[in-house]
């Protein structure tokens, strides 16, 4: 997040994010590996499948936290106009490549990649608040 | 929303920092207000008022009191 606020609620987020972000390493490479050397079968395939998507959804569910749990409604005004850019970017993109993928004219691409969208669009965001935050001082 | 924020802290020496501490809120968040890029919620535009041990109206200008630029 851009405004990096000193807060304790702040604080709490980090913390989670670098658990989550351990937890997907972990669970990345455990279950690329398994797939790799065809160590699994049956129904549990589909459970470590998605695995690396659950520290994922975790980090949303946390900066869901972050929101209800930041007193600063200031920073939560950022926060929220970030998190529009990231949505708006994120949902944009997706629909622009969906319809070139439709026609096929152009590869299909993996469906989480528009995490990453939506993680480059929080950056856009960043940038938003810091024009409009300099525009202003 | 035009305010006084930043003479009453003035007159008090304190700092943007000094007073976002007494308020509980960043920094930024001081001087978003005082810049009027943000208007605080009704809890907060009380906190402050009352900080300075006056009424809202006296630290705050009413939008509809304000005159155009």
């Amino acid at each position: 997040m851009s405004c990096h606020p000193r807060t304790r609620a702040f604080r709490r987020y980090n913390i989670r994010v670098i658990w989550l972000s351990l937890g997907y390493a972990a669970a990345i490479l455990f279950a690329t590996y398994a797939f790799r050397h065809h160590l699994l079968s049956g129904a549990i395939v589909y459970l470590i499948a998605v695995l690396p998507a659950l520290p994922i959804i975790g980090m949303f569910v946390a900066m869901g936290r972050y929101i209800t749990e930041e007193t600063d409604e200031y920073q939560r005004l950022l926060l929220t106009r970030q998190m529009l850019w990231a949505t708006g970017f994120a949902l944009s993109v997706a629909t622009v490549w969906g319809f070139l993928q439709a026609y096929d004219l152009i590869e299909r691409v993996d469906g989480y990649w528009v995490v990453v969208l939506w993680y480059f669009g929080l950056g856009l965001g960043s940038v938003a608040n810091a024009v409009i935050e300099r525009r202003a001082a | 929303m035009n305010n006084r924020l930043r003479v009453l802290r003035a007159e008090r020496n304190w700092s943007q920092g000094d007073l976002a501490e007494r308020l509980d809120v960043s920094r930024q968040s001081v001087n978003a207000i005082e810049t009027g890029r943000y208007d605080p919620s009704l809890p907060l535009a009380f906190k402050i008022a009352e900080l300075f041990d006056l009424a809202i109206e006296q630290v705050f200008t009413s939008p509809s009191k304000e005159t155009p630029q």
